[in-house]
């Protein structure tokens, strides 16, 4: 974690901080004239200029320092937005990313460059680049009192505070204090503007002061003590006409006070010190998690040390009888209870709004319209759906392929729909919706939809179906995802990269996953994504062949069966079974992972589905449903088929996890050769 | 132990500011924009509370203002961040009720400087 970096803090901000700008950005387009809109522009790239400057992002600081600039005028009405500035905006924004990730790096060339289109996009006279290229003026740290010595007269102070100082948080001893460390020799208080008690308002301030310092000290030294107050008040410094012989032996005295070197020794410079051309590296890995869900967990950590405590008393003072039997029960209890809350809460933590996936597409869609040249709304619904942060970050590239896909191929320009009677703007439409253990993300656009004629054509150019094969409409659709596929008549920039619709689903599915796909030719296309909502645990079925253990995913289990004797020889050769007018082909796991052992005498299946395909797994005992957390397999076994992963039981053994859409193809295949050969 | 509110959208500012101060022994307090600030200052009495100005929801001027109205809060320093010494809008809001100012971008000594400034050592 971050948590005492602030460098890596202000990258991670930065990220989301241009995010936020991006968005309003892209919604500045839409609307050039929104007063809030331009705000929210200005008020980021005002915070990135701050922040960065104060975590040495010069480069970065200086850069935004224009834009910001640009928007300030636009803010205040002195040039109007337009999309132009708005997409030089936009590519000033990437370059802003760049200079955030890549600090070291020299990027003084790109950054003329956009600045030069920036300039032309607002008509910014040559003095005002000139004052803008000045950068944000920096600080300078502060005068450093009491070292050298200015020969003269001691000092005279004459100074009375605004009435209101002391209300608005100045106090007048502290002032004093200072005067005095500065080696004050005499401090009279004036109190003849002090009103009568009755009509004193004790929040104000009457009193003026004359202070004798000195002449050692310098004069900055002692406009410095003022500093915050010093517009409002009345004060006078001046040297005294006269230096008497006893001020010049007070001179003589040593100023022991110097307030850059009293500092406390503790504070870290470093800490809060920009670090200056370090070298780029990828924004750290975190979750930024909303505090109260981070105080639910904190009451269950704590309700697990009580437990703990009450466990660790019970085995001292020896678990015996019913009572104890009971006491020991109820602590089981309760840690099983406390076990599933925090799993729970742990769970959430990691969860994000898929809003912030959503926001990304927005700037490609922008993007892809410009590029095409077609007109495109992107639509989005249920941004406040929530998946897991690694899931969202996983989904990313597979979604830009298919939001290409729609864009490039999908929506058609501008002429063609008017001519077929459409709207002229195409629309993509992003949803996301939660149903039980699963996302739903769908993409959806209204363009020419697939078609058939060109699916089969390429699939039989390609030897992936034998021309003039039947094949379900469903089944067609499904060939988009075979590998090598791609229906592009010819190969544009955005689509047709080599990666394929293939490369698409394999991602979907390493997330275990679904991709489906239904097309209304002239209407549009979706695509449908199941994700699960988490990849780390599973709901599971925990089944026994032979001596093993295996768990298969519950949300792939559709139902579990006996295999009666007489079935279990019937079938042998064919392996289908009858299930409510419809055969579904099964395995026998015990012959598929060779154990070796006699079947049971009561065997079970276990129907399991995935994308409408059906098959049977049979096994020796369920044992039931259990909780499974998921390991991944070691590299040596990882590329054994059949198996997802890992779990550990609660006696401590490993069950192996079933990869149910492996197996349902295995199935699926059987039975073709099964079919074939009988 | 004196405690300071620390009022800025900036998130990193925010740490910067509660590391350099937690560091000299004070109790730091955090909000994001100028109505929780607010919401803060209601609540409990602060020694110091440290602003950004410009800031979604409530900006830092009229945070401060509102703040002045606090009888809880009356006399407590309100130092402002800024990013530029920009005159007019130091003026702006030490007119709203504010103590002093910071410059932004400032390092760790500066900022224990102004708080002893207007805390007292």
């Amino acid at each position: 974690m971050s948590a005492h970096d602030p460098v890596e803090s202000f990258r991670i901000e930065a990220g989301e901080l241009l995010d936020m700008t991006e968005q309003a950005l892209l919604d500045l387009t839409h609307r050039l004239d929104s007063r809030d809109l331009i705000d929210t522009v200005f008020r980021g790239m005002h915070t990135l200029k701050g922040s960065g400057a104060m975590f040495g992002f010069d480069a970065l600081a200086a850069f935004t320092h224009h834009c910001e600039s640009a928007f300030d005028r636009v803010r205040k009405g002195q040039v109007p937005a337009t999309e132009e500035l708005v997409a030089v905006t936009l590519s000033a924004m990437d370059h802003m990313r760049a200079l955030v990730d890549c600090a070291g790096d020299d990027h003084s060339a790109e950054s003329a460059i956009i600045l030069e289109r920036l300039q032309a996009a607002i008509g910014t006279d040559a003095d005002a680049v000139q004052e803008a290229s000045a950068g944000p003026s920096s600080q300078a740290s502060g005068s450093d009192p009491g070292e050298e010595t200015t020969p003269g007269a001691p000092w005279h102070i004459h100074f009375r505070l605004p009435v209101e100082a002391m209300a608005n948080g100045t106090n007048p001893l502290i002032l004093l204090d200072e005067l005095r460390d500065l080696g004050a020799t005499r401090v009279a208080a004036i109190t003849g503007a002090v009103p009568a008690l009755d009509a004193l308002d004790p929040m104000q301030c009457h009193i003026a002061w004359d202070v004798d310092l000195p002449a050692t000290v310098t004069r900055e030294a002692i406009e410095d003590v003022f500093i915050f107050v010093m517009d409002d008040m009345e004060l006078v410094i001046e040297r005294a006409a006269q230096a008497a012989p006893a001020d010049s032996d007070e001179a003589a005295l040593p100023i022991t006070v110097d307030p850059d070197t009293a500092l406390p020794p503790q504070v870290s410079q470093g800490s809060a010190e920009p670090e200056r051309n370090r070298p780029a590296k990828p924004a750290g890995e975190s979750v930024r998690v909303p505090a109260e869900r981070l105080d639910v967990l904190m009451d269950r950590v704590g309700e697990l040390v009580i437990v703990q405590s009450r466990l660790a008393q019970l085995a001292c003072g020896g678990v015996s009888g019913a009572a104890g039997e009971l006491a020991l029960r109820s602590i089981s209890e309760e840690v099983e209870r406390l076990a599933n809350e925090l799993r729970d809460t742990m769970m959430v933590l990691r969860m994000v709004p898929i809003a912030t996936l959503f926001g990304r597409f927005r700037r490609l869609v922008h993007d892809l319209a410009r590029e095409t040249g077609k007109t495109i709304d992107l639509v989005t619904d249920g941004e406040s759906t929530e998946i897991d942060k690694t899931v969202s970050e996983r989904l990313a590239d597979p979604i830009v392929h298919l939001i290409r896909n729609a864009c490039d191929h999908g929506l058609e320009t501008e002429e063609e729909r008017l001519a077929s009677g459409k709207s002229a703007a195409g629309q993509i439409r992003l949803s996301a919706r939660q149903t039980g253990g699963e996302v739903l993300i769908t993409i959806e656009d209204n363009g020419r939809g697939i078609s058939r004629d060109r699916v089969r054509a390429k699939a039989e150019a390609t030897g992936l179906i034998q021309p003039g094969q039947l094949m379900p409409d469903s089944e067609l659709l499904q060939l988009i995802f075979e590998p090598g596929f791609s229906t592009a008549a010819q190969v544009t920039n955005l689509s047709g990269r080599g990666v394929g619709m293939d490369v698409v689903k394999r991602t979907i599915e390493g997330l275990r996953g679904q991709i489906e796909m239904t097309s209304e030719p002239g209407k549009g296309s979706t695509i449908t994504l199941r994700i699960p909502l988490t990849l780390a645990i599973i709901d599971g079925l925990l089944v026994r062949v032979g001596g093993g253990n295996y768990v298969i995913p519950l949300s792939a289990v559709e139902e579990c069966l006996e295999l009666s004797l007489e079935e279990d020889i019937r079938s042998r050769g064919r392996s289908m079974i009858q299930l409510r007018e419809r055969l579904v082909p099964f395995l026998r796991l015990r012959e598929l992972f060779d154990t070796g052992t006699r079947p049971d005498a009561f065997q079970k299946i276990v129907v399991i589905a995935t994308g409408g395909e059906r098959v049977g797994l049979v096994v020796d005992q369920i044992i039931g449903s259990h909780q499974t957390v998921i390991k991944s397999m070691s590299s040596l076994h990882r590329s054994i088929p059949s198996f997802s992963g890992a779990t550990i039981l609660g006696d401590g053994g490993v069950a192996l996890i079933l990869d149910v859409v492996q197996l349902v193809a295995l199935g699926q295949n059987r039975e073709e050769r099964l079919r074939a050969a009988g | 132990m004196t405690s300071i509110l620390t009022v800025d959208d900036s998130a990193s500012i925010r740490m910067a500011i509660r590391i350099a101060l937690s560091g000299a022994g004070h109790d730091v307090a955090e909000a994001a924009d100028g109505a929780e600030g607010l919401a803060k200052a209601r609540d409990a009495k602060f020694n110091l509370i440290i602003t950004d100005l410009n800031m979604p929801n409530m900006n830092g001027l009229e945070m401060i203002r509102e703040i002045r109205k606090l009888p809880i809060q009356a006399g407590t320093p309100i130092i402002f961040l800024t990013t530029e010494s920009d005159d007019a809008m130091k003026q702006e809001a030490k007119s709203a009720g504010a103590t002093g100012w910071l410059v932004k971008p400032f390092v760790a000594d500066h900022l224990l400087k102004v708080t002893r400034k207007v805390l007292g050592s």
